[in-house]
C-alpha cells in the first residue's frame, strides 16, 4: 500500500520532511513517492502526513488511484467553478 | 514595553502645535517613536517613507512550504497579498540565496535589508530559512535581516530568531476572532493533523498572539500586516489594531485584498471584492488613532530586487551570479561609505525640515480659515521631489492637503500586479487605468504631461499640473493648496464636474 504524487504537484516541499519513512524525494518535473518505502504512515500517524499537509487538491492519490484531497476539499472552491476557470485560461492560451 | 500613541489625525497635529507640512507623514511619526526603535527603522526601506527613497530591500525565495491555507492565496501562483512569489517562481537553496544576496549587496550598496517571506511560510521551512540567516549574519553583518510569517509556528522559533541579526519580524494577522478567522483560513496543519474551520483559525490566532508577545519580550520589533477583506474583516481590523498595539507591535500595515477570478483563489472565484482606495484610507485613518499606521507599503513582490518600485532582478539571475567574483569584506567598506553619505544627507534634510516646520507653524498661527481636505497625486521617481513624467509613472504617491498640513496617504499603482501573461486582461488602456487609480484626487502633480491625457483628466475632475517640476513634494502641494484656497475652491465640498465624474 502506497500513495502516489501526480503532475498537479507544485513542488512546494511541504510533504518531504514530514514522511516518517523518507519515501518522498525531489524529482523532475515533480516530487515522487518511492512505493517500496511508503506504508501510508501506518504505525506512525493516524493520517498520511503528505496528504495531510499537501495544499493541492488531487496531487496525491491512494493505492486505488483516488485523490485523497478531492476538488473543493481544501480550498472550498466549488469544482465546477474551477473547471470553468481552467477552460477559460486554456482557451485564452490557445487564442493567443 | 509600552508604545506611545502615534496619532496622525489632523486634530492631534493641531493640538501639539504642529501645523507643519510634515505633520503626520511617516518620518514624522517615527519622530514620536522611542529612540531605540527609531534607530532600528530609520534606514529600513519598508518602514520609513524617507528611507524608501535612499535604501533598498531584497527578498529571497528559500521557503516554499506552507502550513496554512488562506482564501486569498493560490499556492500555484504568485501571491499578490502576502507579497510572495508563487512556488513555481525561481526557488533558491540557502547557499544560492546567500550568494545572490552578497552579489546584490556588493553591486547595490543601498541594499540594507534582506527579507525572507516565502514563497510559503519561512517558519514552516525553518532549516532553509535559518541556514540562510545564519550564514548572512556571519558573512554580511551590515545587512539587516527580516522575516514575514503567518505566525503559526512562531512561538517555536523565537530563540533562533533572537540569535541572528533579525530585528524585524512581520506577522500577518487578519483577525483576533476565530469566527472571522473561519472565513479567511479554510485549514491549518497542526501537530500532524489538518484542522479545518473555526478550530484551526482559533489555534492560528492563539499562536500569532503568543508569538507577538514573545518577540516583544525579547526586544525584537514586530510589524503587523493585515489584509482588508470587505465584509469579512473590515469592521474587525480596528480591534486587531488595538490588540496588537497593546501587545507591543510598533507598526500596523493594512493592505487591500487583491482578488481576481484569474488568480484562482477562493476569494477570486467566489467574487469577493477588494476594498476601494477610499475604504482603505478610511480604515487606515480609523486605526491611526490607536496605532502607528504604515502607508507607503507597495506590496512589493517577495523576490524583487532594488530601490523604490524598481526591480533589477534580471541583473542577478543565478547564472550571472555564479560568474561574479564577490569580495564581500571589500564591498563592505564601500557600502559603509555610501551609507554614511546617505545618513548625512538625511540628517541635513531633517534639520532643514525642522527649521521649516517652525517657520510654518508661526505662519500657521495667523489662523487661516478651516478648509476642506484635498487629495493630490504625485508622479515621482524618488528623492522627495516631483520628477516623473505623467505617462511614465508606474505609481502615484497620494497626499492629503488640509488646513492641518500635508500628510502622506499611500501609493497607488497604475500597473497591475500581474505583469503581462495570459492571466491579465488588457481591455483597459494605461490611461484608463491611471484615471481609475487617481479617483478621488483633485490634482496630479508631475514633471511633465502630454497633451493627450490632459482632457480626460480634467473631465474626471483631476487637474493636471506640471508647474512644480523638481520641487519638493510637500512644498509643491502646499503651494497648490494655497492657490486653490485663494481661488475659493476649498469651501465647496465638490464641484459640479467631480460629481459628474
Ligand atoms: S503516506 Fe506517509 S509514508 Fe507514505 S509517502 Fe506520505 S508521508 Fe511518507
Ligand atoms: S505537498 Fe503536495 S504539492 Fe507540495 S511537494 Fe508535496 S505533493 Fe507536491
Amino acid at each position: 500500500m502506497a500513495l502516489e504524487i501526480i503532475e498537479s504537484c507544485v513542488n512546494c516541499w511541504a510533504c518531504e520532511p514530514l514522511c516518517p519513512n523518507q519515501a518522498i524525494y525531489e524529482a523532475k518535473p515533480h516530487f515522487l513517492i518511492n512505493p517500496d518505502k511508503c506504508n501510508e504512515c501506518a504505525g506512525d500517524f493516524a493520517d498520511s502526513q503528505c496528504a495531510t499537509i499537501c495544499p493541492i487538491e488531487g496531487a496525491i492519490l491512494n493505492a486505488d488511484g483516488e485523490a485523497l484531497n478531492p476538488p473543493g476539499s481544501l480550498t472550498g472552491i466549488p469544482p465546477e467553478k474551477f473547471a470553468e476557470l481552467q477552460a477559460a485560461q486554456q482557451a485564452a492560451r490557445h487564442g493567443a | 514595553m509600552e508604545l506611545p500613541v502615534i496619532n496622525n489625525t489632523a486634530s492631534e497635529a493641531t493640538k501639539s502645535g504642529c501645523s507643519a507640512s510634515s505633520c503626520g507623514s511617516t518620518n514624522d511619526q517615527m519622530g514620536h517613536l522611542p529612540e531605540h526603535i527609531r534607530e532600528k527603522v530609520f534606514n529600513h526601506p519598508c518602514y520609513s517613507e524617507e528611507a524608501h527613497h535612499y535604501f533598498a530591500r531584497m527578498h529571497v525565495a528559500v521557503a516554499p512550504a506552507c502550513n496554512i491555507q488562506c482564501h486569498y492565496c493560490n499556492r500555484k501562483y504568485d501571491c499578490a497579498n502576502e507579497s510572495r512569489p508563487g512556488v513555481v517562481s525561481e526557488l533558491h537553496h540557502p547557499e544560492q540565496a546567500v550568494k545572490k544576496v552578497l552579489a546584490v549587496a556588493a553591486t547595490i550598496p543601498q541594499m540594507t535589508v534582506l527579507g525572507i517571506a516565502g514563497p510559503g511560510d519561512p517558519l514552516a521551512n525553518p532549516e532553509r530559512t535559518f541556514a540562510t540567516f545564519r550564514s548572512l549574519a556571519e558573512q554580511a553583518p551590515d545587512i539587516k535581516l527580516c522575516v514575514s510569517t503567518n505566525g503559526l509556528s512562531l512561538p517555536d522559533h523565537i530563540d533562533e530568531l533572537a540569535k541572528h541579526n533579525i530585528d524585524h519580524v512581520t506577522i500577518t494577522i487578519n483577525c483576533v476572532d476565530p469566527d472571522v478567522g473561519a472565513k479567511i483560513y479554510p485549514w491549518i496543519f497542526w501537530k500532524n493533523k489538518r484542522i479545518k474551520g473555526r478550530e484551526g483559525a482559533a489555534i492560528l490566532i492563539e499562536q500569532q498572539q503568543k508569538g507577538l508577545e514573545m518577540l516583544v519580550a525579547r526586544g525584537i520589533l514586530v510589524k503587523v500586516n493585515s489584509v482588508m477583506i470587505p465584509g469579512v474583516n473590515d469592521a474587525h481590523l480596528a480591534e486587531v489594531s488595538r490588540t496588537v498595539k497593546a501587545k507591543g507591535a510598533f507598526l500596523h500595515n493594512v493592505m487591500p485584498l487583491i482578488s481576481e477570478a484569474e488568480h484562482g483563489t477562493f476569494y477570486g472565484m467566489t467574487g469577493q471584492r477588494g476594498p476601494t482606495h477610499d475604504e482603505l484610507q478610511k480604515l487606515q485613518d480609523e486605526c491611526s488613532g490607536d496605532m502607528n499606521m504604515m502607508r507607503h507599503c507597495r506590496q512589493c513582490r517577495a523576490d524583487a530586487v532594488g530601490l523604490l518600485g524598481e526591480d533589477r532582478g534580471s541583473e542577478f539571475t543565478m547564472d550571472k551570479i555564479e560568474a561574479m567574483d564577490i569580495n564581500y569584506p571589500e564591498a563592505m567598506k564601500m557600502r559603509a561609505e555610501v551609507h554614511a553619505a546617505i545618513a548625512e544627507e538625511l540628517e541635513s534634510k531633517r534639520v532643514a525640515k525642522e527649521a521649516k516646520v517652525q517657520l510654518v507653524s508661526i505662519e500657521g498661527i495667523k489662523a487661516k480659515p478651516e478648509t476642506r481636505p484635498v487629495l493630490m497625486a504625485i508622479a515621482t521617481k524618488g528623492g522627495g521631489v516631483i520628477n516623473e513624467h505623467f505617462g511614465h509613472a508606474s505609481e502615484f504617491l497620494i497626499y492629503e492637503a488640509s488646513s492641518a498640513g500635508v500628510r502622506f496617504i499611500g501609493h497607488r499603482k497604475t500597473v497591475a500586479y500581474c505583469e503581462g501573461g495570459d492571466t491579465c486582461g488588457d481591455g483597459e488602456s494605461a490611461l484608463d487605468k491611471s484615471l481609475k487609480v487617481l479617483a478621488g484626487c483633485e490634482v496630479v502633480l508631475c514633471s511633465k504631461i502630454g497633451f493627450e491625457p490632459w482632457g480626460p483628466l480634467e473631465a474626471a475632475g483631476i487637474q493636471p499640473n506640471g508647474e512644480h517640476a523638481m520641487e519638493a513634494i510637500e512644498d509643491a502641494i502646499l503651494a497648490v493648496y494655497e492657490e486653490m484656497r485663494v481661488a475659493g475652491r476649498l469651501e465647496a465640498k465638490l464641484d459640479e464636474q467631480q460629481k459628474a465624474a
